[in-house]
């Protein structure tokens, strides 16, 4: 490392002792462990920092952070599964004498037989870790993808085929059509208005309609067909559109959210 | 109307609290509490008449459905019906049921502050097993009995004007709400006024016996798609292995895969895969291997690098499968090694940090989404767009679409996922499968036209094909 990164660590690291000291001594009449407290503030806007600081180039406070968090978020994870699903899900399912070696109460009667399949499918995902046996792996992964796939076809069928059938089944003309001189005699723009009713059902077929045929790959988007496709793919767009604005917005109160935590719990210069 | 409601109200407040669901109740008119009251006989309302009990439909069992005819003074006559109360007979065998999921609560809760299973827990709650067991064999017999050994409960009340109520019980015999199939049961409703203790009884209902059915006629609409589209599926298989040519049209974003590649090959420059964080069960996540399998057997063949870091385990063994099969079929087994795919770790946001972080270490000169995205999207593909590599992107999250049109070059659209993985492929399982799919919506289309032509002029019926019980 250069002469230049050691000095800015050395800077970092004092700027970090001072912000400790200055939150523990600030926390001193708060609470009884003002020192771990001001630590773990300090600690938390100094990773948050980090992070922040990926937006002007990769460095090693970033790759620090990073490191920590894989690391610390791995690990966590693999204790999770170990201890709620294997220890407190399918152990006291499993055995009594288990049961009483992980300290964990046994649950005699949802005891059943197909509680091991499971057991024995992940032995079998295991092998893929012997050089000889690693192809009785494929066995479990074929089960997991194929009874997975096959529960969510009939899922999809139902709510992506048939409800998107019959949430298109709009009136188009309305409820309460009764001719075109009844209609333009008490045209009405308000939001409940027949009018707007009519235009919403209309969006709705027609964006149905020309989505569709956008996303039929079977025949070339050509001439009529083609036409519709891109009014279908201008609806996409308009949806997306729509969409990106209402997700932006909720990313914002996330950077307003962390901003808040350094400004107020950190620094404390907002109350 | 007002004054309707104010006495429902009242009722409520002050007479439900009362009633509790281990109340014997009369055959025909009696107090709930204190000293019976004198009732004036001109106000007890007509009872609910042509009660009726049968075994709930398309269901797992354990459920009956009651119906009756309301009351003449509900809505009408005398108008002074406020809600009616639902009784189903029950044996007192069903108390000691009670009694005995008491103690193996008591049992467990022992086990629980001991923190393991001695031997003396483990006999009591053997015993108490048995019982349970022994019980459930007896309540066939018990039911039998009425109305011997038993008494009216309550079961629940519905206000005036509804004439229908589910009983609805668990099927573990653990639970306080099991209801026991293929016994015969008895149901009788009271219509109740604003004085509790005027109230009608109506005839009893039984026996009747629960059952669950193997077919949910609820879900015959999806029965039938799943027919339609599983021949389909079927006929355009057979026809693909066949040798007939299957056209599917050509898309942007896997055209540019290959272009991708080469560019990489020339700069000498990785290329990063990511599987997204969906599980290997995700429909996005296994057309996602088709590409993968692609986009490794054309990296094997130019000799550049391949990048795979993962966020299921599960995910990493399919993916390390893939890209091995992938190698193999290019000629170049020797060249694979298991780093290529390499697990990450399994929280989002950490993930997104070890993912971009290799963007900008490694440099890779393209990088490919595809499968399932969350929040993660954007992240990624702003990061990558920063490191100047070309972006190829592909998800049928539609929530995170937007983000990848923005930030990448190629984007492959919900549908045009699964598309791509059959325009690479070719095999004719996937090609099949596609055709079916677009003859799906073919029908789709048609059907739309015809429903909302149904819409229109009310053809209910047509609508009602199409309704589906959750």
């Amino acid at each position: 490392m250069k002469k230049t990164t050691y000095l800015l660590m050395a800077v970092i690291s004092a700027l970090f002792v001072l912000s400790w000291i200055l939150k523990a001594g600030s926390l001193s009449g708060e609470t009884d462990n003002y020192v771990i407290q001001g630590f773990l503030i300090t600690f938390s806007a100094f990773l948050t920092l980090s992070v922040l600081s990926f937006l002007y180039a990769d460095n090693p406070l970033y790759k620090f952070a990073e490191h920590l968090f894989v690391g610390v978020s791995a690990a966590f994870w693999m204790c999770m599964g170990f201890w709620t699903t294997i220890v407190q899900n399918l152990i006291p399912r499993l055995s009594d004498g288990l049961s009483s070696f992980f300290e964990v109460p046994p649950q005699p009667g949802d005891y059943n037989f197909f509680f091991f399949i499971p057991v024995i499918l992940g032995i079998l995902l295991l092998m893929r870790l012997s050089p000889k046996g690693g192809w009785i792996s494929r066995w479990p992964l074929a089960f997991i993808i194929g009874t997975t796939a096959g529960l969510n076809f009939v899922r999809y069928l139902r709510s992506d085929f048939i409800k998107q059938i019959s949430n298109t089944f709009v009136p188009l003309l309305g409820t309460e059509w009764q001719g075109i001189g009844h209609f333009f005699s008490n045209l009405d723009l308000s939001a409940s208005g027949q009018l707007v009713t009519m235009a919403a059902n209309w969006v709705i077929f027609l964006g149905v309609f020309c989505g569709l045929i956008y996303f039929y790959f079977s025949k070339e988007h050509k001439g009529a067909f083609g036409a519709a496709s891109k009014v279908g793919i201008w609806v996409l767009m308009l949806t997306f559109g729509a969409s990106f604005g209402y997700t932006v917005m909720g990313r914002i109160s996330l950077l307003v959210g962390r901003i808040t935590f350094l400004f107020r719990d950190w620094l404390e210069i907002i109350s | 109307m007002v004054y309707k409601l104010t006495l429902t109200l009242l009722t409520f407040l002050l007479i439900a609290p009362v009633v509790s669901a281990q109340e014997t109740v009369a055959a025909s008119v009696e107090a709930t509490v204190g000293d019976p009251p004198m009732i004036d006989s001109s106000l007890i309302p007509a009872p609910p008449s042509d009660i009726k009990a049968v075994d709930t439909d398309n269901d797992h069992g354990h459920s009956i459905t009651v119906t009756w005819e309301l009351s003449a003074d509900d809505g009408s006559g005398m108008n002074n019906v406020l809600s009616y109360e639902v009784f189903r007979w029950v044996p007192f065998l069903m108390d000691e049921l009670d009694t005995l999921r008491v103690e193996l609560a008591r049992v467990a809760a022992e086990i629980d502050s001991v923190g393991r299973l001695t031997g003396e827990l483990k006999d009591e709650r053997a015993v108490i097993w048995a019982a349970i067991d022994d019980m459930a064999d007896q309540m066939p017999e018990a039911h039998r009995m009425y109305p011997e050994g038993g008494e009216w409960r309550l079961l629940g009340k519905v206000a005036s004007g509804v004439a229908t109520y589910d009983d609805t019980g668990g099927k573990d015999r653990k639970v306080s709400d099991f209801i026991p199939d293929f016994s015969d049961l008895y149901f009788r409703v009271e219509a109740v006024t604003s004085d509790s203790a005027i109230r009608a009884a109506s005839g009893v209902a039984g026996p009747v016996q629960s059952y669950g059915q193997w077919f949910n006629t609820g879900r015959t609409p999806v029965f039938i798609a799943f027919m339609f589209f599983g021949i389909m599926t079927v006929f355009f298989v057979i026809k693909a292995r066949r040798g007939a040519e299957l056209y599917v049209r050509p898309l942007a974003g896997i055209e540019a895969v290959d272009d991708a590649i080469g560019r990489a090959t020339e700069m000498g420059r990785p290329i990063l895969y990511v599987l997204g964080l969906g599980t290997a069960a995700d429909v996005a996540t296994i057309a996602s291997f088709t590409i993968l399998g692609r986009v490794a057997k054309r990296v094997a063949e130019y000799q550049t690098e391949l990048i795979v870091p993962t966020y299921d385990p599960i995910v990493m063994s399919v993916a390390q499968e893939v890209v091995k099969s992938s190698f193999s079929d290019a000629g170049r087994p020797e060249d694979y090694n298991e780093d290529i795919v390499y697990f990450v770790t399994q929280l989002q946001f950490a993930y997104v940090a070890a993912v971009n972080g290799t963007m900008l270490r490694e440099l890779p000169a393209t990088n490919v989404y595809m499968g399932k995205f969350f929040a993660e999207s954007l992240l990624l593909a702003e990061t990558g767009a920063l490191a100047g590599s070309i972006q190829i992107a592909g998800t049928d999250e539609i929530a995170q679409i937007p983000f990848f049109i923005v930030a990448c070059d190629f984007t492959l659209i919900g549908e045009e996922l699964y598309a791509a993985s059959a325009y690479l492929g070719r095999e004719p399982v996937l090609l099949g499968s596609l055709k079916a799919q677009d003859y799906a919506k073919a029908a789709m289309i048609l059907l739309a036209i015809v429903g909302v032509v149904a819409a229109q002029f009310e053809w209910n019926w047509f609508i009602e094909l199409f309704h589906v019980v959750d």
